[in-house]
């Protein structure tokens, strides 16, 4: 049996669901969205990610209705969506403030949208004790909204806008008022739901490790533009630009002119004792200023020089102990400072380096990318 | 000990200020009028056995005979009730606007609204004379631009009392009604209207029922006062207008009959009592909502 990847963006004869063409909004003489074109498949659950400000936000309240484009169009099942609103739309929306009614009961509250509808009593009533079983909220259906906990409130929310059975579930930072044990066990739930539904999901975070957690894809935003759409392990093991690299997780880049050395390989001269060599399948000229990106789980420490491509020698400046791993920070004679993160397989007691001990740091020519901007 | 004394402060300001004059105005409603100074008898003077055995509930008794007073009690429940629904049917836009409006707008606006109340009332009514009147401002510019041929009656009239009392107690409706709905969350309203609600239906579901304790609030404030008005209807609404606080004020002057217009104080305070235990209920319920 061979089981499919579920990749539709890989798929030159798939249909998005929703399709951005050439999306501008200017609120004033304020771009939010820059010329922006994207598609997002059936089923898939995408993340919007990227610093307050970039565009996130917008960009889901054009796909709720709240807001139209300036220029360029926008298609959800093939259909353009520019000008219907909200209520007019198979999008449904939960808000980061959760917007619950609160003179409603939860029962109520979930129910809402399908009293709009004007759907059956029996219909409405089995539809509502189904969304409250998924989201476990059984016990809760009486009790008013400010008579539940956050955790409780964030599931309404959730049953409330996926009541509908809406092709299109919005989730604006669905998590962020969570502490952060419930927004991991909420992540996971959030995944099993839409999985269960099929519903597509587009959440909108400024959290990079919840959208690297649920997405399937992940598009990395700035500034009204989309840097970067790919899966989360190509975000994080190829991003596109230093932005990119430096956005998601932490990293070392090490700057500097470029010279040939073999097929496919580089040698980057970053301004340390001798140049480091990089692997990499693009195409670079001589002397192009361009930038290695490396992670700093990537890098090894040792007290010794090792064999292997490329290594440096520095001191111990500073350690990170975050309990399951440690961050080194190495600095060169250059001043330049190299992130190493090693796992704490033994007790800290028996730790083998600490401050000001002399070090070497390593990694392989592939365990970095070489980016041009 | 301590606790005694915090509770006996508010206890001691109801007595004094409520409880006492109170007592004083029933026992004066239990007298009989007389030519006297003070006009009524008896007094202390007669000695307290005296007094408590010649006071009767005589005063009482003639007002539901004569049909002058619960007219007027009833033509002043009218009048409070429609200018009440009257100042809600023009406060709340108002006020919904003032919500509204962007954020540096508000405080100028809200000053508006409080900015006639630094201007004496009395004199802010007999404007009111000047605009109405037949040679008034009101019928000069309807002249002035042709709508009429004829001048409009409308000084002495009802319709003046309701402009006059609209007018006067529009800001005790805007203000608890703005208070409410500047609290509401706007995310609110996109999310009933992402349910699928127009914009009407989502007023009437989400804005309507959220502002209710503003609603409630702000006509009790309207309500309370203008069951009592005095000033308005004697000034606006001439002779034709009966209010239980202008009979309250000829009985009191222009009679002297001080144990009349004392029992029909007391009466008029039995019939407040209700709106301001409803009021008081209302604020409670409002404050455990959102505690």
């Amino acid at each position: 049996m061979v089981e499919t990847v579920f990749a539709p963006w890989d798929d030159p004869n798939t249909a998005p669901l929703i399709s951005f063409k050439n999306v501008t909004k200017r609120f004033g003489d304020f771009v939010a969205i820059d010329d922006l074109s994207l598609d997002i498949f059936e089923r898939e659950f995408f993340a919007l990610l990227g610093p307050s400000g970039c565009g996130k936000t917008t960009m889901m309240r054009m796909l709720a209705g709240f807001e139209n484009p300036t220029s360029g169009s926008m298609s959800l099942s093939g259909r353009d969506i520019a000008g219907i609103p909200p209520n007019k739309r198979a999008v449904n929306m939960m808000f980061q403030s959760y917007a619950l009614f609160p003179h409603l009961s939860v029962w109520e509250n979930i129910a809402f949208g399908l009293r709009r509808d004007g759907v059956a009593k029996d219909v409405l009533n089995a539809r509502v004790e189904e969304m409250l079983k998924l989201t476990r909220l059984e016990k809760f259906g009486r009790r008013k909204p400010h008579q539940i906990s956050g955790g409780q409130r964030q599931r309404v929310a959730l049953a409330r806008s996926l009541a509908k059975a809406p092709k299109l579930l919005l989730l604006d930072e669905p998590l962020g008022a969570l502490d952060k044990k419930l927004r991991q066990d909420t992540q996971f739930e959030l995944m099993d739901i839409q999985e269960q539904t099929g519903t597509t999901f587009v959440i909108v975070t400024h959290d990079q490790e919840e959208a690297m957690t649920v997405a399937s894809r992940v598009a990395v935003m700035d500034e009204g533009r989309i840097i970067q759409v790919a899966t989360p392990e190509k975000i994080y093991e190829a991003p596109n630009s230093v932005y990119v690299a430096d956005f998601i997780g932490d990293v070392n880049i090490l700057t500097g002119p470029v010279k040939a050395v073999g097929a496919d390989t580089y040698s980057l001269n970053f301004g340390g004792k001798e140049p480091v060599t990089a692997a990499c399948d693009r195409t670079f000229t001589e002397g192009e200023t361009t930038h290695l990106a490396i992670r700093p789980e990537k890098i090894g420490i040792h007290a010794e020089r090792p064999d292997g491509s490329n290594a440096v020698q520095g001191k111990v400046l500073d350690i990170a102990y975050l309990g399951n791993l440690s961050t080194y920070h190495v600095q060169l004679p250059s001043g330049q400072i190299i992130k190493a993160q090693t796992a704490n397989t033994r007790r800290i007691s028996r730790r083998a380096f600490t401050w000001e001990d002399p070090v070497w740091v390593s990694w392989s020519a592939t365990a970095g990318v070489l980016l041009d901007q | 000990m301590r606790r005694f004394v915090l509770i006996a402060v508010p206890y001691f300001w109801l007595l004094a200020l409520f409880l006492v004059p109170f007592v004083i105005v029933f026992k004066i409603a239990l007298s009989d009028a007389a030519l006297a100074i003070p006009p009524y008898m008896p007094t202390m003077k007669d000695g307290l056995s005296a007094m408590f055995s010649q006071l009767d509930f005589e005063n009482f008794v003639f007002l539901t005979e004569d049909d002058l007073y619960w007219k007027a009690y009833l033509s002043s429940l009218r009048i409070a009730f429609i200018s009440t629904v009257l100042t809600l049917l023009f406060g709340y836009p108002i006020a919904y606007a003032m919500a509204r409006a962007p954020h540096e707008w508000r405080a100028t606006l809200m000053m508006l609204i409080i900015l006639p109340f630094w201007t004496s009332f009395l004199i802010r009514v007999y404007a009111w004379i000047g605009i109405l009147s037949t040679e008034g401002l009101l019928n000069r510019f309807l002249f002035w631009i042709g709508a009429i041929s004829e001048p409009l009656t409308i000084l002495n009239t009802s319709t003046a009392v309701y402009i006059g009392i609209v007018y006067t107690y529009i800001p005790f409706m805007i203000l608890p009604i703005y208070a409410a709905l500047e609290r509401l969350d706007a995310s609110l309203i996109e999310a009933a209207e992402d349910l699928g609600c127009s914009r009407m239906k989502a007023f009437w579901l989400i804005t309507i029922p959220l502002s209710k304790g503003g609603i409630v609030a702000g006509c009790f404030l309207v309500f309370i006062p203008a069951l009592g008005e005095f000033v308005i209807p004697s000034l606006l609404g001439g002779s034709g207008t009966l209010m239980i606080g202008k009979v309250l004020f000829e009985e009191f002057f222009s009679n002297r009959d001080w144990p009349v217009a004392s029992a029909v104080a007391v009466i008029l305070l039995l019939i407040l009592i209700v709106p301001i235990i409803l009021f008081q209920r209302n604020e409670q319920r409002q404050q455990e909502a959102e505690g």
